[in-house]
């Protein structure tokens, strides 16, 4: 809906720039939810999330899955909105909304018109604490949650083989179930497990609000005082101690087979630090390690066996320093035709010996530092990326502060320590390898 | 020295909010044009090109020569090799995307406006002087290989694949624009430059570009970066006439989900009655979760994760797709309720609720598109590639508001035929 249209020369936008951390804004509620806002007001454009600090890595033994199906079940109504009727609502306002799981947490989000804010907050503050189900819709989306995992794990031998290196990896961390659950568990799933869930975890003081585009702060805080602050915070909010890892004493080993993989390879996961509040310059380390093993064309493992070996198609290591508890640290060798997976992990395993005694190249940590450097200019472009980032740290048991220090304490880690944080974490007895491979070539 | 053909500010209301986006139409003194929206705040730039025509080009008997040809130009270009020219775009910390698509080659950049020039360059060697280097290409080619042998064993590449050879035979959009494993391992040098030749070429460029620069510098800088690319190319591939049968045809794979893909004839972007389909396509199966085959099929039956209906007006051919995915023994169910949804709805048409509910989606979501310079860039070019005036944007949604229940439900009987709905399916169906 247009209100007019003007013939002008050179009219740009009127804009102020707008510097880090200078975007954002935070506060807590008096019921202790926590709310974020990014601004930028180049658009008149808001994504409206609420994040909770629970995720399937927070359920109990016995319902893997709970988590994720009870996302699903927060579409099904409410004591005043019908089933469908929270997305057709946005979908009214020219917006779109869904809703993610992962290990440390659950989230909504909505993409609306700036001055359709309200309405949202109304609508997922609601939901907070009214959903209303019944037993019937509970069973078709169990179904549709099964064929979720159809569609993402049991067509996927990819899949279906990270899924079991996980559960080697941890032996009594919920980390090792995975998100969507084990399907046994799934598919008995049912009402009660989720309303439990529901009412131990879904509460203000465990939530985040994060609001980010074309919004006033001031604004913000007084929706969200007169939606989110009038629910009462759970009293009884257990405390995140999650069963942590015992000592891994053991490297373990896996063959995983199925006549649907084309293109076999070999992966090993290292049992790696997270970043914890106030202390992330080990995380840091292994953030610019990963970089170096595996970012891209210049990387060591890519210089070496892509380039200079001739042994691999495609090569990467991985690591997410944000996590609540102990994540991983994983390297992949995927090798052209004719050369076996226990050479391509022989070749890997050499290659990361080779680099633990040259250490690191100075030009190539300076390169990575500058395209770091360079993320936080792109970035804002795209605010939704950058509230985004907000909510995974503040979930994973991050502050603002922690969020905001992490870009200068990348830039001051040196080549010694990326060096130390690698012996550290390179150690077999925490490791799982993996071979993904076709059934004909086991039998060879 | 500048030439301003057209400049042009177009009122974006996102009812009632607002934001203006100021597109100004660019020619550079070596008369390429471009899409310009100046938006100084962020210090970077966001540009987008395209040449239309794409892996579509591939020369007879040399499939997957223009996909493996885009895949090699950050492999080596003027003097430097692979590794000089990624060491090169990283210390400028430039992020550039070459991709290919059966109807054009996309080339994006974003780059820095503290060493713009010096990363333009670097683009410009990528795009002008590649290297092709024997040694790069034996080694694309075996990534190239590796992602064939998987679309091979991959139930989602099988049926698209089986579904495109069905529809549109010889044509080029009846084979996978990758190449077979044949084909690919048969490319020469000399292919990969000619396929160079023949698509990158300045009578099927198309440029836009949003960020932290000025009409005055976008000129002449598109005249260094491109002006070097010869004026024509490969004559463009002929117009394909895709043929539908109402077939149900299964592909044999041993997975516990069928993958089904089906479809119909689409509609041209030009055709009067486009925006009457779109908001028909947007109720049968668009991308929410109110459409009525996401309704009925994965919210009152349970029967799929995800289905979607869409139309897809390409270049060459105009279909209307859809995708769903349900486990081996309810497929046959799925695929009877999207028959039945498909016949309802072309007989019994859409109702006033529904049309309403979709034009609010359509025209409310549509300003929220223009958020970023990247995506405001990606935008623009789609525009001029799909040759829509520099107005369209401040049209568009009273377009769409415009149209009639009387329009929807004649397009409907007119568009929607579930005799000749086609599906493929792969995996081992039960009752199908």
């Amino acid at each position: 809906m247009l209100r007019s249209l003007a013939l002008a020369l050179g009219v740009a936008l009127c804009a102020v720039p707008v510097w880090a951390n200078d975007l954002v804004t935070d506060f807590t509620l008096d019921n202790g939810m926590q709310v974020v806002v990014v601004e930028d007001h180049r658009a008149p454009v808001v994504v409206h999330m609420v994040w909770y600090r629970a995720g399937s890595a927070d359920e109990k033994p016995g319902v893997s899955g709970v988590a994720h199906f009870l996302e699903h079940l927060l579409f099904k109504g409410t004591d005043t909105l019908e089933p469908g009727e929270f997305s057709a609502t946005v979908a009214a306002q020219g917006g779109r909304d869904n809703a993610f799981t992962s290990y440390d947490y659950t989230a909504y989000f909505q993409r609306v018109a700036a001055d359709r804010l309200e309405l949202m907050m109304k609508m997922e503050s609601d939901r907070m604490v009214n959903i209303r189900l019944g037993e019937e819709e509970i069973l078709t989306e169990r179904d549709v949650i099964i064929e979720e995992r159809n569609m993402r794990v049991e067509n996927s031998p990819g899949a279906l083989f990270r899924e079991q290196m996980g559960a080697v990896q941890y032996y009594n961390h919920r980390y090792g179930v995975p998100i969507i659950g084990w399907r046994h568990e799934m598919e008995q799933l049912g009402l009660q497990d989720a309303l439990e869930y529901y009412g131990t975890y879904y509460a203000p003081n465990n939530a985040i609000l994060i609001v980010a585009g074309d919004v006033e702060p001031d604004a913000v805080k007084a929706l969200a005082e007169q939606y989110y602050g009038v629910i009462p915070a759970n009293p009884d909010l257990p405390e995140r101690a999650r069963p942590q890892e015992p000592p891994q004493t053991t490297p373990r080993r896996m063959v995983y087979t199925d006549p649907r993989v084309a293109q076999p390879y070999v992966t090993r996961s290292y049992l790696a630090p997270e970043r914890n509040p106030g202390d992330q310059r080990q995380a840091a380390a292994l953030t610019l390690l990963g970089e170096i093993l595996g970012g891209g064309t210049t990387s060591v493992l890519n210089q070496k066996l892509q380039f200079e070996q001739k042994l691999s198609v495609y090569t990467g290591a991985w690591y997410s320093g944000v996590s609540l508890d102990r994540t991983t640290f994983n390297l992949t060798v995927v090798p052209v035709p004719g050369v076996s997976l226990q050479e391509a992990e022989d070749a890997m395993d050499a290659a990361v010996a080779e680099f633990l005694e040259t250490g690191v190249d100075a030009e190539q940590l300076e390169r990575i530092k500058m395209q770091l450097r360079a993320a936080q200019i792109y970035e804002r472009d795209d605010v939704g990326r950058l509230a985004n980032r907000y909510g995974r740290a503040l979930t994973s048991g991050l502050t603002i502060a922690d969020i905001q220090e992490w870009p200068e304490i990348l830039q001051s880690v040196t080549g010694e320590e990326i060096v130390a944080a690698a012996r550290a974490v390179f150690e077999k007895k925490n490791s799982v390898t993996g071979w993904l491979m076709a059934e004909e070539e086991v039998t060879q | 020295m500048m030439r301003f053909v057209l400049s042009f500010v177009a009122l974006m209301a996102a009812v009632p909010a607002m934001a203006e986006i100021a597109i100004k139409e660019v020619t550079s003194p070596g008369g390429i044009k471009a899409w310009l929206v100046e938006e100084p705040s962020i210090p970077f730039m966001a540009l987008e090109i395209r040449f239309k025509g794409g892996t579509s080009l591939d020369a007879p008997g040399k499939r997957g020569a223009t996909n493996l040809m885009v895949g090699l130009l950050e492999e080596g270009a003027g003097d430097l090799d692979a590794q000089g020219f990624a060491k090169a775009g990283e210390s400028l910390a430039a992020q550039f995307g070459y991709d290919s698509g059966d109807d054009a080659v996309a080339i994006s950049a974003r780059v820095l406006s503290e060493n713009r020039d010096e990363a333009l360059e670097l683009l410009r060697l990528s795009l002008i002087a590649p290297s092709f280097p024997e040694t790069a290409l034996e080694r694309v080619r075996n990534q190239v290989l590796s992602g064939i042998r998987s679309s091979l064993k991959d139930p989602d590449k099988i049926a698209s694949a089986r579904f495109n050879a069905l529809v549109f035979g010889d044509h080029p959009y009846g084979s996978d624009e990758n190449g077979t494993l044949e084909s690919v391992s048969a490319l020469s040098r000399e292919d990969i430059v000619a396929a160079h030749r023949g698509a990158l070429a300045k009578d099927r460029m198309y440029v836009s570009a949003v960020g932290d620069i000025t009409a005055e510098e976008l000129g002449p800088l598109l005249d260094r970066l491109l002006g070097e690319l010869p004026e024509t190319g490969a004559a463009m591939p002929a117009q394909s006439a895709p043929q539908i049968t109402g077939t149900v045809d299964v592909v044999d794979f041993d997975t516990p989900q069928s993958v089904a893909i089906f479809g119909q004839a689409g509609m041209h972007r030009d055709d009067p009655d486009f925006f009457a389909a779109y908001l028909l396509s947007t109720i049968l199966g668009g991308g929410g979760f109110e459409s009525r085959l996401m309704t009925e099929v994965r919210e009152k039956r349970g029967l799929t994760y995800g289905i979607y209906s869409y139309l897809v007006p390409k270049d060459l051919a105009n279909l209307y797709l859809g995708s769903v995915a349900s486990a081996n023994d309810r497929i046959g169910e799925t695929i009877a309720v999207i028959r039945e949804e498909w016949a309802k709805i072309s007989s019994e048409g859409v109702t006033a609720e529904e049309l309403d509910a979709a034009k609010a989606l359509l025209t409310g979501a549509y300003p929220l598109r223009f958020d970023g310079n990247s995506s405001i860039a990606n935008i623009m070019v789609g525009m001029q590639v799909d040759d829509m005036p520099i107005d369209y944007m401040v049209t568009r949604n009273d377009k769409v508001n415009a149209v009639t229940l009387e329009d929807v439900n004649r397009v409907a009987r007119e568009l929607l035929d579930p005799e000749t709905l086609m599906f493929v399916v792969v995996g081992k169906p039960k009752g199908v």
